[in-house]
């Protein structure tokens, strides 16, 4: 208990003194926190006409941050499986950058889905024992279950290694050893969920399609160690805590791989829909080409595309990619290029054409995209917090002194 | 802030054991063990408990302000208990009685109107069906104003839940070649209407996917939404592969003088905003014999209802000497709404 008082009163020390880059950095973020939050608060008050949302379509800037999102907290998974069960050393000053990450990002999902109902304060009706939860039949119902468990499971391991850390003591493996394993199958699973729930609406072609989960978890272990690496190197820059080049190193391998395995997947996905074009091929055609003259998305999904083949082809050259800052590079235009594909330029077009082929498009408001900023700004202040913290037990310079 | 305040844990206890007056009333027993020792499933604890915080909270405001505190008092506990009240579909029969009357009285506070909420069960050995005769529908869309009027829909967003698509012949059935927003003098030249909305199905994909069974198929096989207890997330509404679901993107506004009081829970009383709304058959009616609003409204009789299971029905008689078909029947959605021409 001591501990405990003495472990909240250093880590309130330590995310509240730093030198000034960090406080303006701070300060941006709380900014853009309370813009988001005074969008929010419009939103709660108006209904969610206030959003660029409609009965055409019916989900927008909010799930698909969400669906992203998901596939960026999955991704702690290929920084956990290679420290603590491969034993690979050069893993090991990664691995809780990436679990703080996974909480991030999970805590943004969860707020993107809170911002996206109609009814937040409705929300206990999803409680289990005191609402009637819809177990097992919607996909919705098992998503909620996957990304809490992968919220707490990820909030225990690191907490359990730092805390034994900070008290100047080893964590014993066999404690969170099983807590790893149980972390790796569920990573995969929270990705292959969130897919599902998309993937199986018959209702939707442009997402009943089962390449839809598999090229989840590829985008995703593209996207989020590509992360990774860019806060990385951030961190190298920045502070005391070493990182060596050849963990980077191993992350962009890791990077590059899943990232052609995805463009492999991409080839196969366009190769359906045009070269034995359905009625079920519409969708494809709005994003891509665009339909009666409408295609705000056209634009959106070519950079994404370009993006995605130029950083690929740095990344397979081993010359290019061992080059730190074309690497950093490489890693920001895949990140960008996943967020448009697996964000808007999968959820809008299920929605384009219609049921009836009627084609509506979606612009997101103001107000959407205030929130949408907020949430991001929270996500990053709290990974902020979790980094610098871990750092500074890590470093030796956040210990328990008695 | 104001003094009275520390009354207010005392004032709770007592609206607490006012709420039990049966337990009370049982058993002779202290105050002790009539709060610790009762017998209490989950749920009706938690409302106990949350019923008397708000009555403890209520009881602080009343002690402060002068006038009208019963009132308010009161008012705060009914939406306190409305909130509460769980899911209408796990409901027993008397907290459908009881919220059925929460919402009739909470209305006649709001407005000064009475209301009619019926709870009314399905009919045993009633399927309701529904047929769409595409050679009659001119396209005049009384149908729509209909809905509207009987159903409450809201008017500042004209939300309704019939579409008439107006279609190009020549193309088949063809949606790619329709409008379902024509403003022009109807029957237009060369064209066809086929109306379309909820068409309850069998296998509803939209009550699948509902994380909080806010949406479920009754016995009639009505597909019906319980609006307060709906989350309004619209997974529902991605799941439709016809288009049969709307939300409320913001509050519903309707005139006094145009509300239709003849309510059902599941019909058409009135929605907040946030959640999801649909054609229910006109649940209202069809549950007392009489036919929706769609139906009784078409000037051309394009629009045929019943009872499935009746064989004497006028739509079995449509089912088995026409030739009919459905939308989209490769989804395996199984329908009750079928199309046929003369």
């Amino acid at each position: 208990m001591k501990v405990l008082i003495q472990f909240i009163k250093d880590g309130l020390f330590t995310i509240t003194h730093g030198r000034k880059s960090y406080h303006v950095w701070m300060s941006v973020l709380t900014l853009a926190m309370l813009v988001g939050a005074y969008c929010y608060y419009i939103q709660l008050d108006e209904g969610l006409a206030v959003t660029g949302m409609s009965d055409n379509v019916s989900w927008g800037l909010y799930i698909s941050n969400f669906t992203f999102l998901v596939g960026v907290a999955a991704a702690a998974v290929m920084l956990v499986l290679p420290t603590y069960i491969l034993k690979d050393l050069d893993f090991k000053q990664a691995v809780l950058i990436g679990e703080g990450l996974a909480v991030a990002a999970l805590i943004m999902c969860i707020a993107f889905v809170v911002a996206d109902v109609g009814g937040p304060a409705n929300l206990w009706h999803m409680i289990p024992g005191i609402g009637t939860f819809n177990f097992p039949n919607s996909m919705l119902a098992w998503d909620m279950i996957v990304l809490n468990g992968y919220l707490l499971i990820n909030i225990t391991i690191p907490l359990y290694i730092l805390g034994k850390h900070y008290m100047n003591k080893k964590a014993n493996e066999k404690v969170y050893l099983p807590g790893v394993f149980l972390s790796v199958f569920w990573a995969v699973g929270i990705h292959m969920v969130t897919a599902f729930l998309y993937q199986g609406l018959q209702a939707r072609p442009f997402w009943n399609n089962a390449l839809l989960g598999p090229r989840f978890l590829a985008s995703a272990f593209a996207a989020g160690p590509a992360l990774i690496i860019i806060i990385l190197g951030i961190i190298r820059k920045y502070t005391k805590f070493q990182i060596e080049e050849k963990t980077i190193k191993k992350i962009a391998k890791v990077v590059t791989v899943a990232a052609q395995i995805n463009l492999v997947m991409l080839g196969s996905e366009l190769f359906k829909e045009f070269y034995s074009p359905t009625h079920h091929s519409q969708s494809a055609f709005y994003l891509f080409f665009g339909l009666d003259g409408k295609g705000a998305l056209v634009p959106w999904i070519w950079t994404a595309i370009s993006f995605n083949v130029f950083a690929t082809v740095i990344l397979t050259f081993h010359k290019l990619r061992n080059n730190m800052n074309i690497l950093y590079t490489a890693c920001l235009l895949l990140f960008v290029a996943i967020w448009i594909e697996k964000g808007f330029g999968l959820i809008v077009p299920g929605f384009i054409p219609g049921s009836y082929g009627k084609i509506v498009e979606y612009m997101p408001s103001m107000i959407e995209v205030g929130v949408t900023l907020g949430i991001w700004a929270m996500g990053a202040f709290i990974f902020t917090v979790l980094a610098r913290v871990g750092i500074s037990i890590e470093t030796g310079q956040m210990r328990y002194k008695k | 802030m104001c003094k009275e305040n520390n009354h207010s844990p005392l004032q709770n206890r007592e609206a607490k054991d006012a709420d039990l007056p049966l337990e009370a009333a049982q058993t002779e027993v202290d105050g002790f063990d009539q709060v610790f020792d009762m017998q209490m499933n989950r749920r009706s604890a938690f409302k106990r408990i949350t019923a008397g915080l708000v009555a403890g909270i209520g009881a602080a405001a009343t002690s402060c302000s002068v006038a009208g505190s019963e009132k308010s008092a009161e008012k705060a506990q009914m939406e306190w208990e409305e909130y509460f009240k769980g899911n209408y579909k796990v409901m027993t029969e008397e907290e459908k009685k009881a919220t059925v009357k929460r919402i009739e009285k909470s209305y006649e506070q709001r407005s000064g109107n009475s209301l009619s909420v019926s709870s009314k069960e399905a009919t045993p050995g009633v399927l309701f069906g529904y047929a769409f005769n595409i050679s009659k529908c001119q396209g005049y869309m009384d149908c729509i104003n209909a809905c509207v009027e009987e159903n409450n829909q809201d008017r500042s967003t004209q939300m309704q839940y019939i579409r008439i698509h107006e279609i190009e012949k020549g193309h088949g059935i063809n949606f790619e070649k329709a409008d379902d927003n024509y403003y022009h003098e109807v029957p237009a030249k060369n064209h066809f209407y086929m109306g379309t909305q909820c068409f309850h199905c069998e296998n509803p994909p939209c009550v699948e996917v509902c994380p909080v069974q806010a949406t479920w198929k009754e016995e009639d096989g009505i597909v019906v939404i319980d609006y307060d207890w709906c989350i309004g997330c619209r997974y529902c509404m991605a799941a439709c592969p016809y288009d049969g679901r709307r939300f409320n993107w913001q509050t519903p506004e309707i005139k006094e003088s145009e509300v239709n009081k003849n309510q059902h829970y599941l019909g058409n009383r009135l929605r907040k905003k946030g959640v999801m709304e649909k054609c229910t058959f006109c649940i209202q009616r069809s549950r007392n014999g009489k036919n929706p609003a769609c139906v009784e409204a078409c000037p051309t009789g394009a629009r045929i209802f019943g009872n499935l299971l009746d064989p004497t029905s006028e739509i079995r008689w449509v089912l088995e000497n026409k030739k009919v078909f459905r939308l989209k029947e490769d989804l395996g959605t199984e329908p009750k709404f079928w199309y046929y021409m003369d």
